[in-house]
């Protein structure tokens, strides 16, 4: 597990999930502190492709040695990529979550959304 | 890594749980063995020797006959099945061995929040063990085990007292069977009202199988917020009770150890929306004999027998999880339905007259009546302490905790694991070790692997999930004053040598028959067949 580490060019949903965006298709994922909270993640139960997700709203679930959590949407959107290798490779999760354990990428339904999303500094600022 | 001696290893002894041991070192040179705690088990099946037995069987009085007339060949195995070939003291020295390893309440306290884990008092197996009633056949007649029916009876009038609800049904034989039956009955009830409902209430304090349970019975579940004493949060449940929603199932005291006082206000809000209001039984043990859920609202109760009512558990059961209902769900209990006939005699009623309870059943939950060796040591734990008794039992179990609570506030560990909420407890008690992670460097599961070492059970660890590192205790009312003493003095003993060294708990437990266990790799590769 690497050391707390939160990137500057990531949002930041209070649930502490990431967003990183690139024209109308965000990447989405979960923070350094979620997976830290979390503890050992053992399987990652994806959505399917083409499922509509909300924001604030959850989108799937990860499951560590400790339970099984709510993954929150910090955008709305339609998926339109999972993250396929970590049904096979949950660890990624930890050991690279803002890399390898990216979760699923979403066509943005709603781009003035990012708006409300924290920047890495203010998100920070909440976790103390 | 530090070397570390003996004493610190072992920390300091929990009173019941180590013998004194030998301060002398081994002789240089002396050989050797692993002690047999360490050493790696093998199975049963690879013990012993081909041909090697415990019993020799008496020699055959009857002609012999050759199986292939009997069966035909489709059924008959081509060669003789693998069973475990030993001697009868390798068979007892095996199982013997293998009890050594646990850890269990006759050998030290084991403080499992929510689980109650009470003394099992001897009588009670005395009682259960009579030939009456543990020979007894569950095809037996009804007219030949009227001991039985009549014992199931008077546990169910005992129970129903104990919630202040009058209708009892004794098939479910665990919590989360007994949650289950108390859901399905909700769905009967409102369907029979022909009304449908989509929607199930859980707080975020709630014990995993309730959401379980809702789902399992085909609701969705909805999440109710926890305000800031611990209770529900009474304006975010008015927003979610809707007429969709079905039921809300609820622990009072809570998982957090405390006693909602809104529960009036709760029970109105449900109710006003026609939702039935659904009572967890897990904490019950605070209050038996002082408040009844009944009163307070609760349509239905389920109780845990293997918790509050002193069957052991803790390996895998068996458990009992009867459940208590008010006049409007009663038609729709389970059958058999225990009735009492004038003449003093007792019947099972598969098909209850109109207007009886179970006269609309959801039917049975399982086969027989339940788990019957379950209902006589409750019987007799009601019948050997009395209503007086009860009272007490939950009075010292609040007292006990609220006791823990203070020296663990008192030993210097507060700042490290402050409590969760409020400022006394039920119960039992939630202490947040997000302070300690943060300036001791470790977490609360090294904090319980290292209570190990003490001789101590640790309590249950990262529940409820809305406290950071929760740690929730529970002492419960038969545990001594020397033992609390001795719980502290090793929390505050571990907190101390942490400062110095955290690597010390970060690599417990170090006494036990296995080390740290790989988790992750347990629930990713499970291993459950053993390769003979």
């Amino acid at each position: 597990m690497a050391d707390a580490s939160y990137p500057e060019h990531l949002l930041y949903h209070p649930d502490h999930d990431w967003a990183a965006i690139d024209g109308d298709v965000a990447t989405f994922g979960i923070t350094w502190f979620a997976q830290d909270a979390l503890g050992e993640v053992v399987f990652f139960d994806p959505p399917a492709v083409g499922t509509q997700v909300t924001k604030d709203e959850p989108y799937a679930e990860v499951e560590s040695v400790k339970a099984v959590s709510d993954v929150i949407a910090p955008l709305s959107g339609e998926i339109v990529e999972v993250n396929e290798a970590l049904g096979e490779d949950p660890e990624a999760i930890n050991n690279d979550s803002y890399g390898a354990g990216w979760m699923v990428k979403v066509r943005l339904s709603d781009s003035s959304q990012t708006g409300v999303l924290l920047d890495s500094a203010t998100y920070q600022g909440t976790l103390s | 890594m530090t070397v570390l001696d003996d004493n610190t290893l072992h920390g300091d002894p929990g009173i019941e749980a180590h013998p004194e041991r030998h301060t002398a070192s081994i002789p240089a040179g002396a050989t050797s063995g692993t002690p047999m705690q360490r050493s790696e088990v093998k199975t049963i099946f690879e013990k012993g020797s081909p041909g090697r037995r415990a019993f020799s069987c008496p020699k055959l009085d009857v002609p012999e006959c050759d199986p292939a007339i009997l069966l035909p060949d489709a059924y008959r195995r081509k060669e003789p099945a693998r069973l475990p070939e030993v001697s009868e003291p390798e068979l007892v020295r095996h199982y013997v061995n293998l009890s050594k390893r646990n850890f269990d309440l006759d050998s030290g306290f084991y403080p499992l929040g929510s689980c109650t884990m009470k003394h099992n008092p001897r009588l009670h197996e005395r009682v259960a063990a009579l030939p009456g009633h543990s020979r007894l056949h569950p095809l037996q007649t009804p007219k030949r085990a009227q001991g039985a029916l009549e014992l199931m009876y008077n546990l169910e009038r005992h129970l129903g007292e104990v919630a202040g609800l009058p209708h009892v049904a004794l098939q479910p034989s665990a919590g989360s069977h007994g949650e289950l039956l108390g859901v399905l009955l909700t769905r009967a009830y409102h369907e029979d009202r022909g009304e449908t409902r989509k929607k199930v209430l859980t707080p975020d304090t709630a014990h995993g199988t309730n959401p379980a349970t809702v789902t399992m019975a085909g609701y969705e579940v909805v999440k109710v917020g926890t305000n800031a004493d611990g209770g529900v949060d009474i304006e975010d449940l008015r927003a979610k009770a809707t007429t969709d929603v079905a039921c809300l199932m609820l622990t009072n005291p809570n998982t957090l150890g405390v006693f909602d006082p809104n529960i009036e206000e709760i029970a109105h809000i449900v109710h006003e929306v026609g939702a039935t209001l659904y009572y967890d039984g897990a904490n019950l043990n605070a209050v038996m004999g002082i408040s009844r859920p009944g009163d307070m609202g609760f349509d239905i109760v389920h109780y845990n027998l293997h918790k509050s009512f002193t069957q052991p558990h803790g390996g895998g059961g068996p458990g009992s999880g009867p459940i208590a209902v008010s006049d409007r769900i009663a038609p729709y209990l389970t059958v058999p339905v225990i009735e009492k006939q004038d003449d003093g005699s007792f019947t099972l009623e598969h098909d209850p007259a109109e207007g009886r309870p179970g006269s609309k059943s959801v039917g049975r939950l399982r086969g027989f009546q339940g788990n019957y060796g379950v209902f006589v040591r409750s019987y007799a734990y009601i019948c050997s302490l009395g209503a007086e008794g009860l009272k007490d039992a939950s009075e010292t179990a609040v007292l006990n905790a609220n006791y823990l609570l203070a020296k663990l506030r008192q030993d210097g560990v507060g700042e490290a694991l402050p409590l969760a909420f409020g400022d006394l407890c039920m119960h039992e008690f939630v202490l947040s070790g997000a302070p300690m992670k943060k300036d001791l460097g470790i977490r609360t599961l090294d904090l319980a692997k290292r209570l190990l070492d003490h001789g101590f059970h640790p309590p249950t660890v990262y529940f409820p999930l809305l406290v950071d590192e929760a740690f929730l205790i529970e002492p419960t009312e038969t545990e001594t004053k020397e033992t609390l003493d001795a719980f502290a003095a090793a929390i505050a003993a571990i907190l101390k040598e942490a400062k110095v060294d955290p690597a010390i708990a970060q690599n417990a437990p170090y006494t036990t028959p296995v080390r740290r266990l790989d988790e992750a790799g347990a629930a990713k590769h499970p291993v459950i067949r053993q390769p003979l």
